[in-house]
């Protein structure tokens, strides 16, 4: 199935979390936040909530920024 | 004699605020916090790059600092409200650096849009402290708005050329009652002292420090130049004079 991630179109297997996602991805959970289709989702839901056909998932990090 | 910044609530010691970009790694910035003894540290958000993935920029803030996450990158009222939003559910706190910039050349800040996200976010009950151009009016309106500071520049972002904006920060130090932090510009420690001596509460550096051959040794000076202009500001200058007055009795001369 196809989602958005970070505006670019993507195919993911069913039934990934978000937690699964982003560990497919190499990437330490602990060092992202995240959004779903607008919404901002506690790291505790992570693990709970499936990815959907079309969601809009925004992987977001802090930097160095003034 | 204690002189400290209440933001929000909050008794600050330093009057320093830095940021945490263009530095040349991260590894620095822990070090650099510590010389420049600031307690305000900004930080942007961004979308993750899969193909050189970074490490998360709070890793190296020490957890006793207070977070001022900024909205870089919000080109309107309603996008410097989600990175808001979004910054303080990721456990930033809830103070926030309001930066609405549509503006290439100059980087310049909108301040109407800049207003309208204060207005909003204020009633949301965060700390605001909105990055703007040094008007008057727009400053007032910040204020009434619920900003807990209004953060005029100093020059364009990141071109080290000081206090550009001279008078118009007077007027907004004189008129505002919020404190007043100098934002952008400030390329010296001498202009931080200066920004300092007339007044304002507070000056966020960051190019500055990050781009100097010596960032931390570049923070300390500042910390030190924030302080002297602080105290110089508190103490008062002499008087200005426009013929000489002798600083040595003009009597009792070995000759006669």
């Amino acid at each position: 199935m196809q989602i958005r991630v970070n505006g670019s179109l993507e195919t993911i297997p069913f039934s990934l979390s978000i937690k699964e996602y982003l560990l497919n991805k190499g990437l330490k959970p602990e060092s992202v936040v995240i959004e779903l289709n607008g919404q901002v989702v506690k790291r505790e839901q992570w693990e709970k909530i499936v990815l959907k056909e079309n969601d809009e998932l925004e992987v977001l990090r802090f930097v160095g920024g003034g | 004699m204690e002189d400290k910044l209440i933001i929000g609530g909050q008794e600050l010691e330093s009057r320093l605020f830095i940021g945490t970009g263009k530095f040349s790694s991260h590894e620095i910035i822990p070090k650099v916090i510590a010389a420049s003894g600031s307690q305000v540290i900004t930080m942007a958000l961004r979308r993750v790059n899969f193909s050189n993935e970074q490490d998360n920029v709070l890793n190296y803030i020490d957890k006793k600092c207070i977070l001022l996450p900024n909205t870089s990158g919000a080109r309107n009222a309603e996008e410097a409200v989600r990175i808001a939003r979004i910054a303080r559910e990721a456990g930033c706190g809830h103070w926030v650096k309001i930066e609405v910039i549509s503006d290439n050349k100059y980087l310049l800040p909108d301040n109407y849009e800049t207003i309208r996200a204060t207005e909003i976010l204020a009633k949301e009950g965060f700390v605001v402290l909105p990055y703007m151009s040094p008007d008057l009016m727009a400053a007032k309106r910040l204020e009434e708005a619920g900003a807990a500071a209004v953060m005029p520049l100093g020059a364009p972002i990141g071109t080290n050329r000081g206090l550009m904006t001279r008078e118009l920060l007077r007027i907004l130090i004189a008129e505002i009652k919020v404190p007043i932090i100098v934002d952008a510009g400030i390329g010296r420690p001498s202009q931080a002292a200066e920004a300092m001596e007339m007044g304002a509460a507070a000056v966020l550096v960051n190019t500055a420090i990050a781009t100097a051959q010596d960032p931390v040794q570049t923070a300390r000076a500042f910390s030190l130049a924030v302080q002297a202009g602080r105290m110089a500001f508190l103490s008062g200058p002499g008087a200005v004079q426009e013929y000489a007055v002798a600083s040595s009795p003009l009597t009792g001369f070995l000759h006669k």
